[in-house]
């Protein structure tokens, strides 16, 4: 871990001055993750900006139905907030599907966005990694990938190829609702719809999102349709909690009778982002909600999918998941181990 | 009051919950300085360069030790040999330029700070020349060889010769089967990090150093032997104390670098080292080997066994040929006149593995008796009758020797009615809960219950404590509270009176805790030396001619509620404190050897025993696969302690779930490096993985293993369960998966 130095602001405007005046600090919330990165001398930040001062922890109802979640109210309080566990029961169960106890009481809403690839190449300083050292190669393309992606990854070009996938639970469901992140930087304030927040590799695998330098996130915006009728999160791992996802499926519906009329879907574990693909859903609407009418669903959302030698069960495998996430989130009876 | 027998609680419990108890890191001695370990990027070559300068550079750091500048140590390959090592040419930190394999230390960074030392060492920069390298085993099979024998060999034979002809009564068997299984490398990962803080002390008239060490060791005498003979210093001034291990299971049975590296840094530079290794560091020495095994097995269709092969071949180290017995288990469960066992190694660019629960068993057992469910299979007869048609009564890969006892039909019978085996349909996919298949399966388990020599002493105080202490150590399994019980049971005292203490090498000499056989070992020389303390407190007792002990013999005599009583007349006593006011103010000691008689024990084969029953559910749609709950049936002698031995059953059932179905050391062959090395991504049970788990104990008696009749059951807990688990998933589903873990992957693919 290397030496930094440390402030804690009173203010957001004060805080984005920190950053634009030293683009090498990071901002530290819960400290979850980067506190690791440190210590494995991924992350070497010259200065961490605490920003938990900041009157960001609030859940407060919008004008338009919907739900404002402050990027500092931590996962455990957004998990089990009253309005959340009502109106988006779906972000409720996908936060308590992630990490444990003890680091969803620590971890904020702001910086689960942030949390960084679980590759082992990434976490290993010894190895290649495009992300972490760009144009190092990338170990995971012909090594041991059972956890990579198989969406939407980078692979023709060696100094910018990358397969690694996002960690996180909660930006699945919030992909899946259409969270709008609220951002402000030196320029002011902007939203940016979640679909676009997050990124893939492309030729520039070191950047996870679409954040410019010396911005902060605020806020979560939940819209006011929260699937909270129909909705699943389905996390297939290899143990039954503390697991990242191999394959995970947060999938909201909206029925008439047993016709669907509004379908959300976005996977995880499978790509750089949250993976969502809205023609997907578009086969749904006007169908019956049954495992036949899902299963054309699970291909156009596997489209394109590419499997690297040990995660290629993983195309399959999101297939069934998402049959069997949908199924679930019919008849809301939920007896997946996971 | 008896105490042996009894749910007795731990009696370290409080100062463990409450961080009294101090493990090797947390002894905190003045200007202490602390070491940081730079590892190898590299599997294989050597370092061309190593840059310390930019770490030198820092204020507080004090040195960075490399081969290029480390101090000189023994030169004799014997001198770096622990009591555990196997034969070949002990790995010697920093020696010289050689990388052998990946992660290994290459320089130890110590500074005045743990922050510092460890910023210091990202800033090491080493260049190496890169050579071809071997770490897949799959890939080098048939250059397996026989393993080189060395004292290590006693205590695990090699396979017997093959007897009969295995291949003949193969082809003229009715029904036959084969398998082959892959294991791959399991990483002990115990809670508590290797540690090791030295107190550097005065020096003698020659400059030799006093060195207290705290080390994490599962025998504090090895590693005084070791660091003695390498840093040449007389016993007398390497004292090493070792009172609690958070978690051994193996890991701790031979030292490990951060010892050496301490130990090193501290005599350097004349100060106390404190050297802890990271989580990551912790897969890069001791493991459980990758295997692969094949097994083949004929029967004539009444279910008689009639043609075993079994062959194992297992990865090592290119330094030292690191052993299991893995086949051997195969011949004593079952005694078949035509069977050949078989094993080799292969070594390969890799640290040497190390003894992890129930080394070579666990191993083996998962082999052979998914075999045996398989063949039941074949002969269309029920596992168990199978099991029952076919047990062996004497070990014929020991010369024929009866068991010293052997309750496995018990644990069979008993095992099957509390899990309700008579329900089994045998049919797989015959058995549904919801959309998963259910399944059970059940397997034998079997190890060993052997006894070392060991040193105790008892001390009664004149205020009538009793202490009594043995070097050995308690990684968890219940030392301290059973020593306890034996000594207050011994002497007829409170168990409040009594005071057990281990971990120091200013105790009587024991072996390092390992092979389930404290109990046997070290509980025989508690049990010895407080009945040899009680004799001199009889001596005491009758020195007076008018005492009414003064003609009375061992036999006519009893302890009971902290008196010495006559048998005939229990009414004629005198309590211990009485007895000890008569030495002239002085405690009453003694010290005691206990070794097993080879002329009664060694005509008996000892082993313990387990049958486990396991259910599971396996969600066919998506490859999940959850234990919904498992019976273990243990014969294991006498249970001293029900609460303990239970706690070490449950605990090796927990681990078998693990390796059946999470627990693998991914290895990455193109850089030759195991890839998840942190406890995010190596995978072990949490609590949600554990459901429904039950411990029957059978009733066995046994007057051979030891005075005691007990048995060491810090292992066969584990062994029985990653077949029976394997065997439930076929009869869920009726697909073999043989490789373990069975991971959603196997399952569906």
């Amino acid at each position: 871990m290397n030496p930094f130095a440390y402030s804690r602001p009173d203010s957001i405007d004060s805080a984005i001055d920190e950053l634009v005046t030293e683009p090498a600090a990071k901002f530290i919330g819960g400290g979850t993750n980067l506190i690791d990165l440190m210590k494995e001398n991924i992350e070497k930040p010259s200065r961490l900006i605490d920003i938990n001062r900041l009157p960001l922890t609030d859940i407060v109802e919008l004008p338009d139905g919907g739900l404002r979640l402050g990027a500092l109210a931590t996962n455990a309080d957004t998990a089990y907030n009253p309005l959340v566990k009502e109106r988006y029961p779906l972000l409720s169960q996908t936060i308590l599907a992630g990490a444990s106890p003890q680091l969803r009481n620590m971890a904020t809403n702001g910086g689960n966005l942030f949390q960084r690839t679980r590759c082992y190449y990434f976490y290993d300083t010894s190895m290649p990694c495009n992300k972490r050292k760009p144009g190092s190669g990338c170990g995971a393309l012909n090594g041991y990938n059972r956890i990579h992606a198989i969406l939407g990854t980078s692979d023709s070009n060696p100094l910018t190829t990358c397969i690694a996938t996002h960690p996180s639970d909660m930006c699945v469901a919030l992909a899946a609702l259409e969270a709008v992140v609220r951002v402000e930087g030196p320029n002011g304030e902007r939203t940016v719809a979640m679909a676009d927040f997050h990124r893939l590799p492309g030729n520039e695998p070191q950047y996870d999102n679409t954040l410019q330098p010396g911005e902060i996130v605020t806020a979560i915006d939940l819209p006011a349709n929260g699937f909270a009728q129909h909705y699943n999160y389905l996390k297939l791992r290899d143990r039954a909690s503390y697991a990242f996802a191999l394959v995970s499926v947060a999938a909201g519906l909206e029925l008439e009778g047993n016709t669907v009329t509004n379908a959300r879907i976005a996977l995880g574990g499978v790509a750089h982002k949250p993976w969502r693909k809205t023609e997907a859903e578009e086969l749904l609407v006007g169908k019956e909600a049954v495992a036949a009418n899902f299963r054309p669903v699970a291909e156009k959302l596997l489209e394109g999918a590419k499997g690297y030698g040990h995660n290629t069960f993983k195309i399959d495998l999101a297939k069934r998941a998402i049959v069997r996430a949908l199924t679930e989130a019919v008849t809301m009876q939920k007896a997946t181990p996971q | 009051m008896t105490y042996i027998g009894q749910p007795v609680k731990r009696v370290e419990g409080a100062d463990k919950v409450t961080g009294k108890a101090k493990y090797a890191a947390e002894f905190n001695v003045p200007d202490l300085t602390y070491g940081y370990v730079v590892s190898s990027a590299l599997v294989k070559g050597k370092i061309t360069s190593i840059d310390t300068s930019e770490a030198l550079a820092l204020p507080g750091v004090l040195e960075v030790f490399t081969h290029e500048n480390r101090p000189k140590t023994a030169w004799f390959d014997m001198n770096y040999k622990d009591m555990d090592a196997p034969p070949g040419s002990p790995f010697r930190p920093l020696h010289d330029e050689k990388i052998k394999y990946s992660g290994q230390p290459i320089a130890l960074v110590v500074a005045e700070t743990f922050e510092l030392a460890r910023y210091a060492a990202s800033l090491v920069k080493a260049t190496y020349e890169q050579e071809a390298h071997e770490t897949d085993l799959e890939a080098h099979l048939a250059e397996a060889r026989d393993p080189a024998v060395g004292v290590a060999s006693l205590l695990k034979p090699p396979p017997p010769k093959p007897r009969g002809n295995a291949d003949m009564a193969m082809m003229a068997a009715d029904v036959s089967i084969k398998a082959r299984h892959v294991h791959g490398p399991q990483h002990h990962n115990p809670m508590e990090m290797f540690a090791t803080t030295v107190e550097y002390g005065k020096e003698d008239k020659d400059g030799k150093p006093y060195l207290t060490i705290y080390d994490k060791t599962q025998g504090a005498y090895n590693s005084q032997l070791y660091v003695a003979q390498i840093f040449d210093l007389p016993f007398s001034h390497v004292r090493v104390i070792s009172p609690y291990v958070g978690g051994g299971f193996g890991s701790g049975l031979r030292p490990q670098y951060q010892l050496f590296l301490a130990v090193m840094a501290s005599k350097a530079l004349k100060r106390s080292v404190r050297v802890t290794l990271t989580r990551q560091q912790m897969f890069t020495f001791g493991h459980r080997p990758n295997t692969v095994q094949e097994v083949e097995l004929g029967a004539s269709s009444d279910g008689t066994i009639t043609a075993i092969k079994h062959d194992a071949k297992a990865a090592t180290s290119q330094f030292e040929d690191y052993t299991e017995v893995v086949v051997n288990w195969t011949g004593m469960l079952y005694d078949v006149p035509d069977t050949t066992l078989t094993y080799k190694l292969k070594p390969l660019d890799i640290y040497s593995p190390l003894d992890m629960r129930a080394p070579g068993g666990v191993t083996g057992d998962h082999a052979i008796e998914t075999a045996i469910d398989a063949l039941a299979y074949e002969l269309g007869m029920d596992p168990v009758e199978l099991r029952l048609k076919n047990y062996s009564e004497k070990n014929w890969t020991e010369g024929d020797k009866p068991y010293s006892s052997k309750e496995l039909r018990a644990c069979f019978y008993q095992g099957a009615e509390r899990f309700g085996w008579k329900e089994r349909n045998p049919e797989p996919r015959s058995m549904k809960r919801g959309h998963n298949l259910v399944g059970w399966g059940m397997a034998t388990g079997i190890w060993d219950a052997g006894r070392l020599f060991a040193r105790a002493e008892a001390i009664l105080t004149v205020n009538g404590k009793l202490r009594v202490s043995s070097a050995t150590a308690d990684i968890g399994t219940g030392t301290y509270t059973i020593m306890t019980q034996i000594a207050a049971d011994t002497l007829g005292m409170p168990i409040e009176d009594v005071i057990f203490k281990l971990g120091d090498t200013e105790m009587p000499l024991a072996p390092f805790q390992g092979g389930s056989m404290t109990i046997s070992t070290v509980g025989s020389a508690v049990k010895q030396v407080c009945e040899d303390l009680g004799k001199k407190l009889l001596k005491l007792a009758g020195k007076d001619a008018k005492s009414p002990f003064y003609d009375a013999n061992w036999k006519d005599v009893t302890f009971f509620d902290g008196e010495l009583r006559l048998k005939k007349d229990p009414h004629v006593s005198m309590k211990l404190v009485d007895i000890v006011a008569l030495n002239g103010g002085r405690a009453v000691s003694e010290t005691s050897t206990s070794m097993p008689n080879p002329l009664v024990s060694g005509k008996y084969s000892k082993h313990t025993h387990s049958a486990a029953f396991v259910e599971v559910e396996v969600d066919e749609d998506l490859g999940t696969v959850t234990v919904k709950r498992a019976v273990t049936a243990v014969a294991g002698g006498r249970i001293m302690n029900p609460r303990t031995a239970r706690s070490q059953i449950i605990g090796g059932m927990v681990w078998g779930i693990s390796s059946a179905l999470q627990e693998d050391s991914k290895m990455d062959h193109n850089y030759g490096r195991f890839m998840n090395h942190n406890l995010a991504e190596y995978h072990v049970p949490v609590c949600a993985d554990i459901h429904d788990l039950d411990v029957i104990f059978v009733e066995e008696h046994d007057d051979i293993v030891n005075p005691l009749g007990a048995k060491g059951l810090g292992e066969i807990g584990i062994v029985g369960m990653p077949a029976a688990i394997a065997n439930a998933v076929f009869h869920a589903t009726g697909k073999r998966i043989y490789d373990l873990p069975i991971t959603i992957d196997r399952v569906l693919y």
